[in-house]
């Protein structure tokens, strides 16, 4: 699945998309994240899933442009830590 | 002063099946769906279609949910207490009191709208009374990509409302309404409902017609949720569910602009949610007497 946390609004798209069929819960972005915006537990949008999943924290999927802002500069941007993080390439950004 | 009246009130009301008798049935779900501004209740026999209410959400979620789901109940006789398993779903999902499990309504109008739309839908679009939701699922209705928005009201059925009030149309008409223009306008440029309801006090002033404004609103909600929904890949069948729904005004301009028209459903389009609720409630029972 395909999950898109975040919001659009008047100035734009705000989107972490984390991909659960790659996602396999271990949890390495938690820790990687300084805003820390990932928790990792049950997915709320697969009731029938076992496996433990990562997702976007209830609490920062509306201020996700704010949060991100740090590791975002405008020039020289280095990757991003939460990417870097992922062993199996699960998560993106939509900005 | 005269008593102002409220041209966003739409009509709630409860509907169930006459054909079926719940003591027949070996499982009875439900489902109920707590919005930010309406509220749904399912019940299945199973998994079939029982009974169903649809009203506002009041203050007080445990109530709006224990209201709902005593409407739907009305005249059948079947009680609370008989019901074997409860999901709660929507914004009040966990102030559902009486509900064994809370699932989002992400995967509840997934599930749901596969039920009400058939297994060929892909592409759920729900539009909701103070958020939307683009779902991608696959045919037994699980979900493969989503994305909602809840931090703008644009795209709303809040929205909707407050621009019945606005231009003093009762909120059933505005679809038909806003088709009747012989010119479709230029849409309105904020999706923002507060800004746009301003731009539209200023087409009023500058001499616009009702039914223009409407359609300049609707046609700046319907670009407004493409827009959202090209991020999770539109695949036919589609399907709208919510409030919005009931608008052939954003209806018909959201297909126009996607190219695709949307399947139709012999049930309320509103009650997608605690549909998919009550059948994972089915589902979650059926597991649990296995053990």
């Amino acid at each position: 699945m395909i999950a898109n946390y975040g919001y659009k609004d008047g100035s734009g798209d705000f989107f972490i998309t984390i991909d659960t069929d790659k996602c396999d819960g271990c949890g390495a972005c938690v820790p990687a994240c300084p805003g820390r915006v990932f928790v990792v537990g049950e997915d709320p949008n697969d009731p029938l899933r076992e496996e433990p999943v990562a997702m976007v924290s209830e609490e920062q999927r509306k201020k996700l442009k704010y949060t991100c802002a740090p590791c975002k500069p405008d020039h020289d941007r280095p990757p991003l830590p939460c990417v870097v993080a992922c062993p199996p390439g699960a998560i993106g950004h939509s900005w | 002063m005269s008593e102002k009246k409220e041209y966003w009130r739409w009509k709630e009301y409860r509907w169930h099946d006459e054909s079926l008798d719940w003591h027949d049935a070996e499982i009875i779900s439900a489902g109920v769906d707590i919005g930010s501004v309406s509220s749904q209740a399912v019940v299945m026999l199973d998994g079939r279609l029982y009974a169903y209410s649809n009203q506002r959400t009041g203050y007080d979620s445990p109530e709006s949910a224990r209201k709902a789901i005593d409407w739907a109940m009305e005249g059948t006789g079947l009680t609370l207490d008989r019901i074997h398993y409860t999901v709660g779903t929507g914004y009040g999902r966990v102030n559902v009191p009486f509900a064994d499990k809370a699932i989002t309504e992400i995967a509840c109008h997934a599930r749901g709208g596969n039920f009400m739309y058939g297994p060929t839908v892909r592409t759920i679009l729900d539009m909701g009374g103070q958020d939307c939701k683009a779902i991608r699922c696959d045919e037994r209705g699980k979900v493969e990509a989503f994305l909602m928005n809840d931090k703008c009201a644009a795209g709303t059925g809040r929205g909707m409302e407050v621009f019945a009030d606005l231009l003093s149309i009762p909120i059933e008409k505005v679809g038909e309404l806003s088709l009747s223009v012989e010119e479709e306008p230029e849409p309105v440029s904020s999706t923002c409902v507060i800004f746009a309801k301003s731009e539209a006090s200023a087409l009023l002033r500058e001499g616009w017609p009702k039914n223009k404004v409407l359609a300049a609103y609707c046609a700046a909600m319907a670009h407004r949720v493409v827009t959202l929904l090209e991020r999770i890949e539109v695949k036919k069948d589609f399907a709208i569910t919510g409030g919005i729904a009931k608008n052939s005004g954003v209806v018909k301009r959201l297909e126009q602009e996607l190219g695709l028209e949307s399947l139709k459903s012999r049930y309320d389009p509103q009650i997608a949610g605690a549909v998919g609720a009550a059948l994972f409630a089915q589902v979650l029972e059926t597991k649990r007497r296995k053990g």
